[in-house]
């Protein structure tokens, strides 16, 4: 039991990474329908940013702010105005495959101006464990969960309690008429790449400690956090988040009860299974365009 | 009349120029031409899939696999190439035409989920069951098969029988999506509910349409393994299949010369960027998404608006032209 | 017809007479085929900037037999039909010798073009199978695991006394070999595997993991990892409070281990052929020289990339001419002592199917410093 009870927190520690990752999946989905297969990159990148402040002499929080800085300028700003918006009226594909090649460019533009190593990266959150139901937990991985928690929790605070909120989830729920009854839907879609990017710089200060700064990082998390976002629901932050957590769980519990060479195939089981069964995902709607 | 006759003549060009070019080539100039041949033929699958019968997977590199594999296991054993590339075709077909079954229950993006699934879950098949398929240490010797009498084993040979297997796929091809068949797969495209009302069998044809792409990533993949003359499991990634997918939408989706260009892009260019040594994949991402910025319906697709303009205004001048000939007619 | 096999006789005359011209004057031609990108990339760009500070080196000096050298790059993607095409590319160019790749998939494709070209091929990597095939024209630079996992199994054996123990490997190619040595090491020293455990390659939560080494009740733990995962078991294991041996190999006790695992490092032991660390003082200059070029600390690959140049150079300082034809042959058998070649580091011998001799490290991780233990001589000492 006391051995089930650590492989459960230790999968909920890995899986909130994941979630942190999968919520910024969902946001662009909702609003723009673009599949970003650069998501794991644009988690990867901001830790470098931060590093390179820093290496310019820079203490790291005033380098974390210029991390978060650039991130919003380059991963939020530029990408939606230089690679989405040409492409937004073009369908769901050519965007995904731009997507793809930006992930290409990313990773080989960071081992090429930085380096092929992998990097220690300071953490926001002391080390050492805490004991929580006797279970030794590290307290990084605590702190991930937190955020995530709180991350969620403003986001959706944002979504309900605010105007602009109003918009961004009207805008999401249907642009044309969202357009007809006067919101800057531009303006909503564009605020949805910048909380993605902040939410990614905010995953990439948090996660970077536990995966180091390495240019090849993003492509596991970002399929990891692609198959959680699935299996959550695509078109629901709370999904994400289920999602994400879920996915960190079965993971551990597939390597020590099922098989550790197929550990993977576990989680991807249970997307196929949850698609079949209830393709919106676990908690989310029923989609009522079509792409 | 003389646009048809263009096309035709680029054609015979084209294909005269497949013959000729690797004569003056060396070995490693062969060697990337086959690997075209081959990627060609895996990409005009997966654009019957998908710019045919617009559904979309991503598990076209796991078929490849699944061909390599197969035609690897029989030809080491002994069998001859024949068996092991009617194999390849064989699985590959009946594998696509189980993973169809969930384009039944879901479109659209979903089903793009669960081939996704199935690709990694094939990797790990590649890799874990080391009985069949020698695991992550690969099949070695994998042997360059003779056909009519004549060894393929050296570079030139092999080239041309991957080339003449890109013939018989691309005739193949052609006369399907002009048969009734293949019209009935654009239905399926273009409206799904139109195609359902006018009679169209669409249960059948989404299945067929998704087996036949996928066969032909199986006989991709059966030339693959003799091409390299070995077989592992790391190529046939995710990456290979969102690598083909590149293909079939950089090239134009639905064009019937897409997948030429595509893997001729996604094949040859980072070969001529490297010159440009660390930065070469780089400067081959920025094309592709330039490319995309500039037609997200691909190059095919630039070509195509532009020749509609130019027939568009070809036609409303000889209207124009026509006018006074109508008017003297009606004096 | 004459005229035909006179322009025929004169061409291949020509062909040769070029050939015999890349031989004999100006530069030497190195190809290196390495992975610098794909999962393979860390290790291939370790490779790479070796190669690039050993010719650097050697050209500063005038070169080999006064000739400079030249070295192209070529990236191989990880995979092996792109090292295919790479290594053909490169053979097409007629070089000297071919360095790399690493990847056992890529030097499995590549060996059997190199030896009918009869182009030397000196490559990185530690899969035992690969020096089995036969292949003439084949040379390691770093131990094979058919020669560093018996010593791991012996001191397991010997001096730890296991009775049984875990083996925890990343399951790729390098991890999958290493397992399969050890496994097959342990059995003939009656020590039982007492849980055989497959981890991914960049996994990130080891929770399950050392879970099952926990409940396996072994002696000890022999943990066959990349660097990066290697810290990250380390940093699980501490949570978990396992304190049996951990016992590993050059990817368990590096620097790098140390670096990102912390204190949860400490007390990790392993046996280490090529290693950064070594307490010898050629080494350290090495290790200072890359830092200062590339602003890094190098694994063990920055080494073997550095390495490979060196038997280059030994190899035809010792034939006295630079001939492609008699490189295989000099070099099987050959010794090259650190004293008359400062660049190879340590005194290594080859023998006949292109594997390594050379002296050994037993380590143990104290206080964040890797501590040598015990030497393991050169067997042929």
């Amino acid at each position: 039991m006391s051995n089930f009870l650590n492989l459960l927190i230790a999968g909920l520690a890995t899986g909130a990474i994941y979630a942190v990752v999968a919520i910024g999946f969902t946001l662009l989905w909702q609003t723009s329908q673009t599949i970003n297969f650069a998501q794991g990159e644009f988690v990867m990148l901001p830790a470098f940013f931060m590093l390179a402040a820093m290496n310019l002499g820079l203490p790291f929080m005033l380098a974390v702010l210029v991390g978060i800085g650039l991130s919003l300028l380059v991963l939020g700003l530029l990408f939606k105005r230089v690679l989405v918006d040409p492409m937004l009226r073009h369908g769901v594909l050519p965007l995904a495959i731009a997507t793809m090649a930006l992930s290409i460019a990313l990773k080989e533009s960071v081992k090429e101006l930085y380096s092929a190593e992998a990097h220690p990266f300071p953490s926001v959150v002391p080390a050492g464990n805490v004991d929580v139901l006797g279970v030794p937990v590290s307290m990084q991985s605590l702190g991930v969960l937190v955020i995530a928690v709180l991350a969620v929790v403003a986001l959706n605070l944002l979504l309900t309690r605010t105007s602009v909120g109003h918009q961004m989830q009207a805008t999401a729920q249907n642009p044309t008429v969202a357009r007809i009854v006067g919101i800057p839907v531009e303006r909503m879609i564009l605020y949805t790449f910048l909380i993605n990017a902040g939410l990614v710089a905010l995953g990439s200060l948090l996660v970077t400690p536990i995966y180091l700064a390495k240019f090849s990082t993003g492509e596991i998390l970002g399929q990891a956090a692609f198959i959680a976002a699935i299996v959550g629901g695509f078109n629901q932050v709370r999904g994400a988040v289920a999602g994400g957590l879920l996915l960190g769980v079965v993971d551990n519990l597939a390597a020590a009860y099922v098989s550790a060479q197929y550990r993977a195939a576990v989680p991807l089981f249970l997307l196929i299974v949850i698609i079949l069964f209830r393709p919106q995902g676990l908690l989310g709607r029923v989609e009522e365009r079509t792409v | 009349m003389t646009r048809s006759l263009a096309a035709w003549l680029a054609g015979i060009a084209g294909a005269a120029a497949l013959v000729l070019l690797p004569l003056a080539l060396n070995r490693y100039g062969i060697y990337i031409l086959s690997l075209w041949a081959v990627m060609t033929i895996a990409a005009i699958g997966l654009n019957l899939t998908l710019g045919y019968a617009g559904q979309i997977s991503l598990a076209q590199g796991a078929f490849v696999g699944i061909g390599a594999y197969a035609v690897a296991i029989l030809t080491t054993s002994g069998f001859p190439f024949v068996v092991g590339l009617a194999a390849a075709l064989a699985v590959s077909f009946a594998v696509g035409w189980l993973l169809g079954y969930p384009a039944l229950r879901v479109q659209h993006h979903y089903l793009a989920f669960v081939t996704l699934a199935f690709s990694t879950l094939a990797y790990l098949v590649f890799r874990n069951e080391e009985w069949l398929t020698k695991g992550i240490y690969g099949i070695v010797g994998v042997p360059r098969p003779s056909v009519l009498g004549i060894a393929t084993a050296k570079p030139l040979p092999f080239y041309y029988l991957c080339l003449g297997a890109l013939a018989v796929v691309s005739f193949a091809v052609w006369w399907l999506v002009r048969s009734p068949w293949g019209r009935a797969f654009v239905a399926l495209r273009e409206n799904p509910v139109r195609a359902l009302s006018l009679g169209v069998d669409t249960r059948r044809y989404t299945l067929m349409a998704f087996a036949i792409g996928s066969a032909l990533g199986g006989v991709a993949g059966a030339f693959y393994a003799p091409l390299v003359e070995f077989v592992d499991p790391t190529p046939f990634t995710l990456a290979l299949s969102l690598n083909l997918l590149m293909m079939v939408i950089v090239g134009g989706a639905g064009f019937f010369l897409g997948p030429f260009l595509g893997a001729l892009i996604a094949v040859l260019l980072p070969e001529w960027l490297r010159f440009m040594e660390g930065w070469y994949l780089i400067a081959y991402a920025v094309f592709v998404m330039v490319l995309l910025v500039i037609s997200p319906t691909g190059i095919l697709g630039i070509l195509d608006r532009h020749l509609t303009a130019r027939r568009t205004r070809a036609a409303s001048q000889a209207r124009a032209a026509a006018k006074p000939v109508l008017n003297s007619e009606a004096a | 017809m004459k005229v035909l096999k006179t322009t025929f006789a004169a061409l291949a005359g020509l062909a040769a007479l070029t050939a015999a011209h890349a031989q004999s004057g100006g530069t030497i031609k190195l190809a290196n085929v390495a992975e610098l990108s794909g999962p393979g990339a860390t290790v291939g760009t370790n490779w790479k900037n070796g190669i690039d500070l050993a010719v650097a080196e050697i050209n500063e000096k005038g070169g080999i037999l006064g000739r400079k050298l030249e070295v192209t790059h070529a990236d191989s993607q990880s995979n092996p039909g792109i090292a295919r095409a790479q290594v053909q590319k490169a053979l097409d160019g007629e070089p000297y010798v071919l360095l790399g790749p690493g990847y056992s998939g890529s030097v499995k494709v590549t060996a059997s073009l190199a030896q009918q070209a009869e182009v030397p091929q000196i490559m990185g990597g530690e899969a035992a199978e690969l020096t089995k095939a036969g292949h003439t024209h084949l040379f390691r630079t770093s131990f094979g695991q058919q020669s560093s996992m018996p010593k791991v199994a012996a001191y397991l054996a010997d001096d730890l006394k296991a009775k049984s123990v875990a083996v925890v490997w990343v399951n790729n190619d390098f991890g999958k070999g290493g397992r399969d040595v050890i496994t097959a090491e342990l059995q003939k020293r009656n020590v039982k595997v007492a849980a055989d455990i497959s981890t991914e390659a960049g996994q990130a939560d080891f929770a399950a993991d050392v879970a099952k080494v926990k409940a396996s009740g072994a002696d000890a733990a022999f943990i066959y990892l990349n660097e990066e995962e290697s810290a990250r078991i380390l940093k699980e294991i501490k949570r978990q409070n396992l304190t049996l041996p951990l016992i590993g190999e050059t990817t368990l006790v590096g620097q790098k281990v140390i670096d990102l695992a912390g204190e949860a490092a400490n007390g990790a032991r392993g046996h280490v052929g090529l290693t950064t660390d070594a307490p010898v003082p050629a080494i350290q200059q090495f290790r200072e020289k890359f830092q200062k070029r590339y602003n890094y600390v190098p694994d063990h690959n920055g080494l073997k990339g550095y390495l490979a140049v060196y038997v280059v150079k030994a190899v035809t300082e010792k034939m006295g001419k630079v001939d492609r034809k008699a490189f295989a042959d000099t070099l099987h058998g050959l010794t090259i002592s650190a004293a008359q070649e400062p660049g190879i580091l340590m005194d290594v011998t080859y023998d006949k199917n292109g594997d390594i001799d050379r002296q050994g490290f037993l380590v143990e991780v104290e206080n964040g410093r890797q501590v040598v233990k015990k030497v393991l001589p050169k067997l042929g000492n």
